[in-house]
């Protein structure tokens, strides 16, 4: 354990934002928007990263991240632990996510129900897990792990899939509501990784929110998808995060927003950059909808009061 | 050790991957029976196609210089055969150089490995850790009995590269989409790379200039290096090598020998 413990890196960056953030949309973080979002200077909203990106030692990337989080709250996304994988967790990786959790001080951490190394080989890709008790036990006991070593508690991102497994014993929601219960950890709600999978699966988007455990959910993602076909020539998305969110999307997350109350919202974009203001006018639009829900709901508390 | 629960669904799932010639595994399935290739094969083209693209991202250089077809089939091949081991993708690639030196279709072009080893150095520099640069100030405090006794020692981003070829005027010539002249490749270049504070830097290195900036990134003293590299190079001149390895950002610091 001694590796997981181990204080690496420079010091921390001091907390300046308290958590939860409430609720505020923010958007992937690109290097390639550096510039453009400091010359507007500090907003409201937030910055998800991809740990991976971060953990070189230094130069150009730690310098730009700590630009972005010297004024804004961070999300740290992790897409690299293979948590969902039967292996035992890379205590070298697990190190280096515990150092940039605490040298950046992010205001929501996050990872994957999703494995993407086996043996020695990584594949750079998010695959899918077969929903049985003993994957159970393995994912609670992985997640186990990485919210000792940061010391606080993991979201995890429902994933978006293409096949399903003969061995499955259980529904998604019911894995990760399962998850959530044994491991304590929170869930970040992937809305667009529902529809997909949804559309994937034949099954209705809204009876997979009506049995997810929304009231665990502490932040959201929204992206966009792709159209393909499956082997019967039937519409298979893919989750390519390469455009705006769709509108069968944005309908889902009003809904989501409305059962379970504001949560810090997050419009990831990941191929195929727009400019800044591009993506900066996706999350003004889930602001709307989040602020839209805070004012009514307060007026419904002074109506009660 | 508790047994590895459900470790075959990930091997089984994780060896087709990257062999197209296995088919689509056994244990996974659409909806209400319905086939399972085309679905799984979303996941073996998000696999190659984001290794190449890993691999173009590293190695720009070879890829304009190559044609996009041309480095992708090649990356492919080497995807296939040499997948990452890191998760992190910027250590990606390591062995890419050798497999282009052996690289049937790349023969005709001798340099092209060693233009991808600046490229590799290059992204090794851009991630290494921070670390101010030796001033200039600190050599000339040095009484000059002392200065064969100095050793230095090297910042972490730098980087040497030897080439029998062209491979740095190739290589600084192909990094932007500026039109590129006719080089003539036979001349021989070494590439040292440094990054002094936040931007990368790569300089063709004079006469000597190789095996002098090694000898001292391994520790040898002044002026042991400074002998072995005008044993290695008549033409080593050794304060034009040492100060232009200062200014470049090659050390952090010195130390003078205990006398």
């Amino acid at each position: 354990m001694s590796t997981v413990t181990k204080s690496t890196g420079p010091a921390a960056v001091p907390l300046r934002f308290a958590t939860p953030i409430g609720g505020v949309a923010g958007t992937s973080f690109k290097p390639e928007h550096l510039q453009a979002i400091l010359a507007a200077g500090p907003r409201r909203g937030f910055f998800e990263v991809h740990a991976e990106n971060y953990m070189g030692d230094g130069g150009p990337p730690h310098r730009a991240l700590e630009a972005i989080r010297r004024d804004h709250p961070l999300s740290l996304h992790g897409v690299c632990m293979s948590i969902g994988g039967p292996r035992p967790l890379d205590k070298a990786h697990l190190a280096r996510f515990r150092g940039l959790v605490a040298r950046y001080q992010p205001a929501l951490v996050s990872e994957h129900l999703a494995w993407s190394t086996h043996e020695t080989s990584f594949f750079n890709d998010l695959l899918p897990l077969p929903y049985t008790e003993a994957t159970l036990a393995c994912v609670c006991d992985h997640i186990d792990q990485v919210q000792e070593a940061i010391r606080r508690p993991l979201l995890l991102e429902n994933p978006s899939t293409y096949v399903a497994f003969r061995e499955s014993s259980m529904r998604e929601t019911e894995f990760i509501r399962a998850i959530a219960e044994r491991t304590g950890c929170g869930l970040l709600l992937d809305v667009n990784n529902v529809f997909v999978s949804a559309a994937n699966h034949g099954y209705s988007a809204l009876d997979y929110l009506a049995d997810f455990p929304l009231s665990r959910v502490q932040e959201i993602h929204l992206a966009g998808h792709a159209e393909q076909a499956d082997d019967e020539g039937d519409l298979l998305l893919i989750d390519s995060h390469d455009g705006p969110v769709a509108d069968a999307v944005w309908k889902l997350y009003e809904i989501v927003i409305q059962r379970r109350g504001a949560v810090p919202t997050l419009i990831e974009w990941d191929s195929r950059i727009p400019d800044w203001p591009v993506l900066q006018a996706e999350a003004a639009a889930a602001q709307v909808i989040l602020d839209r829900h805070q004012s009514a709901a307060m007026a419904g508390e002074r109506h009660a009061a | 050790m508790r047994p590895e629960p459900g470790s075959s669904f990930a091997t089984s799932f994780a060896q087709a991957l990257l062999d197209p010639a296995r088919g689509t595994p056994e244990i996974v399935t659409g909806p209400n029976g319905k086939a399972a290739s085309r679905r799984y094969d979303v996941y073996r083209n998000n696999v190659t196609v984001s290794l190449i693209e890993a691999l173009a991202a590293v190695y720009p250089a070879v890829q304009r210089i190559t044609g996009a077809e041309f480095f992708r089939a090649m990356a492919r091949f080497h995807v296939r055969s040499h997948p990452p081991t890191s998760p992190l993708l910027f250590e990606y690639g390591r062995e890419f150089p050798r497999f282009i030196e052996a690289y049937e279709h790349a023969q005709a072009m001798p340099w092209l490995a060693d233009v991808a080893r600046i490229e590799r150095a290059w992204l090794d520099a851009y991630h290494a850790g921070d670390a101010a640069p030796l001033s200039p100030d600190r050599l000339s405090a040095i009484a000059p009995a002392r200065l064969a006794d100095a050793v230095f020692i090297p910042h972490p981003a730098m980087r040497i590269v030897r080439s029998p070829y062209s491979a740095v005027t190739i290589f600084a010539a192909n990094r932007d989409d500026a039109p590129v002249e006719r080089i003539d490749a036979s001349t021989p270049e070494d590439a040292l790379i440094t990054r002094p504070e936040f931007d990368v830097a790569v300089r063709h290195l004079p006469a000597g200039g190789a095996v002098f900036a090694a000898c001292l990134a391994s520790g040898q003293p002044l002026g042991e290096a400074a002998a072995t590299a005008l044993d290695a190079s008549p033409d080593f001149d050794i304060a034009s090598n040492i100060a232009g390895l200062i200014e470049a950002g090659a050390f952090t610091s010195l130390a003078a020998g205990d006398a």
